[in-house]
């Protein structure tokens, strides 16, 4: 199966989405490694209040909705959104700035997406 | 594995803010080189489906849980400097809008899970293509390790930082086996889940996948047109 370009990004955001909304929900809620090692060495303790405890979608739940799967679920799909907003904005912006400042050709050739490079994976 | 304000004493802190801070401009540069205009919603969707798995805790032992942090996948899958920007992205989020890593350890976060993840699991996934056959399952195989990987280092980073500026009281070496000891366990995890959304990506649209793009897989040959001949004057 190949998906047009436009289509992959749109199933891949549904994808998140759903994981965010129906699948976080279920997820489990035990201490991570790091708080249990905390917990079990006697430093969790030393953990001190965060800032925006007080905020409206703070700890994943939405402020206001009951339903403590629904809030989960909330609270992921506004996290994607944004995430999705804030990550592609930003590189937009670094992705201009450097295509204004710079007349050269993009290293990977006008298309960009279809460079076929010999080279070894290592460039970055 | 996102630390909370508290644990780390200020100093430390401040040191990884600008270390992070550092490696973040240094990423968002090298973003700004290798990114293609039509590859940036890609690059969000990297951001945003790292951010849907980050919530996705999986149980390890018992009660203790893990979740894939997704350093080494954005790695591999947009390559190392966007990989970063987006895995930092992913944790001011968690850090503003859902109280989720504190606020004086965002940098500590951004070193250890946007940039020991990344660029760590990145050159391990790296040397393992050097020594595997060529081909999309070496692919999978070296996105897995380096995912396991990059977890482990992860969590050692975080043991050198408890030994600096650790404000608990139990003794290094101790919390360096508990924090290595778990988060093998975990970066199992990492690694079997990074390994299956290498493979799905690289079975939909593998010319998507920064770490294969040698292996020039379902895209056509590139053109080799002879140079125009010089007009002799």
């Amino acid at each position: 199966m190949r998906l047009g370009f436009g289509a992959f990004v749109v199933v891949g955001l549904a994808v998140a989405l759903a994981l965010a909304f129906f699948v976080s929900p279920q997820a489990s809620s035990d201490p991570d490694g790091l708080k249990k090692v905390a917990i079990d060495q006697g430093f969790a303790e030393t953990e001190t209040d965060h800032a925006l405890d007080d905020t409206p979608t703070a700890g994943y739940e939405v402020r206001g909705v009951d339903d403590g799967r629904l809030s989960t679920g909330l609270a992921g799909v506004i996290g994607v959104a944004i995430t999705f907003a804030v990550a592609g904005g930003l590189l937009l912006v670094v992705q201009r700035r450097r295509a204004a400042g710079s007349s050269r050709p993009s290293p990977s050739g006008p298309s960009g997406l279809s460079s076929r490079s010999p080279a070894s994976p290592a460039s970055p | 594995m996102h630390i909370p304000d508290g644990f780390i004493d200020g100093t430390t802190s401040a040191g990884a803010a600008v270390v992070a801070a550092g490696g973040m401009g240094a990423a968002l540069r090298r973003a700004g080189e290798v990114l293609d205009e039509r590859r940036v919603p890609l690059a969000g969707l990297v951001a945003a489906f790292v951010f849907a798995v980050q919530m996705l805790n999986f149980p390890v032992v018992s009660g203790t849980s893990g979740h894939l942090l997704g350093g080494a996948l954005a790695a591999i899958l947009v390559g190392p400097a966007v990989g970063a920007v987006c895995v930092s992205v992913v944790l001011a989020v968690q850090a503003l809008l859902f109280a989720d890593g504190g606020l004086s350890a965002i940098g500590l976060n951004v070193l250890n899970m946007a940039l020991v993840t990344v660029f760590g699991g990145y050159a391990v996934f790296v040397v393992l293509r050097r020594l595997l056959p060529r081909g999309p399952s070496s692919v999978v195989v070296a996105s897995g390790v380096a995912a396991a990987f990059s977890v482990v280092a992860s969590a050692a980073v975080f043991t050198l930082e408890y030994a600096i500026g650790g404000t608990g009281t139990a003794a290094v070496p101790t919390v360096a086996g508990a924090m290595v000891g778990v988060h093998v366990l975990i970066g199992i995890g990492e690694g079997i889940i990074t390994g299956l959304v290498v493979g799905a990506v690289l079975a939909t649209r593998a010319d998507l996948v920064w770490g294969a793009r040698d292996l020039g897989l379902e895209l056509e040959p590139a053109a080799h047109r002879p140079l125009p001949e010089r007009v002799a004057s």
